[in-house]
């Protein structure tokens, strides 16, 4: 199954949205989230973020999706430590809205969806009407 | 030259300006940047040791630890400055002039990856890049006199960044009212090249 990434500045977004992620997609477990400083403080930190990468991963690759400012970029040097120290995991960021990302996203992995697919899951949600 | 000593020189200053870097993000921001760039150093302060001598493994160290600690988007630009000079002077114990040239050039390219910034945004570049084109002007003169106009020019980069409009990051969203601000990534830039200055300085 294709692993999931929920960056935020925040732990407790992070684990929040992983928590409805799993709830609306029949309890998928392979969506780890990566939240705030060790601290508890407010900011993203790309060590954690590349421990949650590998830890997502069952071989199908990874989709990150991240809330607002340094989150993309922190997400970025994470992918590039993993590469660095010579991991073949693919990981992609998905340009997507954090909640509604996460939950389409983690429907898709849960039914199967291929990595493109599960990219493309969570960034169709940007346009999805809710009025 | 002693990294340990360059690096507590670095981490002490932007922690004892802290509050200034802070005011200057307050204006055109989110007020973080001294709070968070503190943090970091202080935990890179923490991690290092006089007794490591390898340039190279001292700075991916301090780079991965300012990705790890400091939380806003300076974390993984300065963590990628510091560990792509890391990775240029690996294994090295002491610095050439050209070595200090290389590891200008990598920050710069570092930090231009990670941030896809170029000149005159009003961002860190702008106190880093004038400052290593003098120092490359300079070389030949030696490494202290170099780093010390590159200083000058740091200095002229972070008064420029005044009159120009922010287009990268949270200042970007003010637009012209961003003009009349130092950007406070060309600030701290700027320390970080006086303290590695002050450190030469005073092993000579």
């Amino acid at each position: 199954m294709v692993g999931i990434v929920i960056v935020s500045h925040s732990w407790k977004i992070a684990e929040g949205v992983c928590d409805l992620a799993r709830e609306m997609s029949n309890g998928n477990s392979g969506i780890i989230p990566a939240g705030g400083l060790d601290d508890g403080s407010i900011g993203t930190d790309s060590m954690k973020i590349a421990e949650a990468i590998k830890n997502a991963d069952q071989g199908e690759g990874v989709v990150i999706i991240a809330d607002i400012g340094s989150a993309i970029m922190s997400a970025e040097t994470a992918i590039e430590l993993l590469e660095d120290e010579g991991s073949s995991i693919h990981a992609e960021i998905a340009d997507a809205p954090i909640v509604e990302g996460a939950v389409c996203a983690a429907v898709e992995a849960a039914g199967g969806g291929n990595l493109d697919s599960v990219l493309t899951s969570a960034e169709e949600s940007k346009d999805a009407s809710k009025l | 030259m002693s990294i340990y000593k360059s690096l507590c020189e670095i981490g002490e200053r932007i922690i004892a300006n802290k509050d200034f870097l802070t005011e200057l993000d307050r204006e055109i921001g989110d007020a973080d940047h001294g709070v968070n760039m503190a943090r970091g150093f202080q935990a890179v302060l923490e991690k290092i040791t006089p007794d490591e001598k390898d340039i190279g493994a001292v700075l991916k160290k301090a780079g991965m630890t300012l990705l790890s600690k400091v939380g806003g988007a300076s974390g993984p630009l300065y963590g990628t400055a510091y560990m792509e000079a890391g990775k240029i002077l690996a294994g090295k114990e002491d610095l050439t002039p050209e070595d200090l040239k290389a590891a200008l050039e990598a920050a710069i390219a570092g930090i231009q990856k990670r941030g896809k910034a170029v000149r005159g945004e009003k961002t860190m570049l702008d106190a880093l890049i004038p400052a290593y084109e003098t120092y490359c002007e300079n070389i030949n003169s030696g490494m202290i006199n170099a780093l010390d106009l590159a200083c000058k020019s740091a200095h002229e980069g972070l008064e420029y960044t005044k009159t120009i409009i922010a287009t990268k990051g949270r200042a970007s969203y003010l637009g012209e009212r961003s003009i009349g601000h130092q950007d406070p990534g060309a600030a701290s830039m700027t320390l970080t090249l006086e303290a590695i200055l002050d450190a030469l300085k005073q092993e000579n």
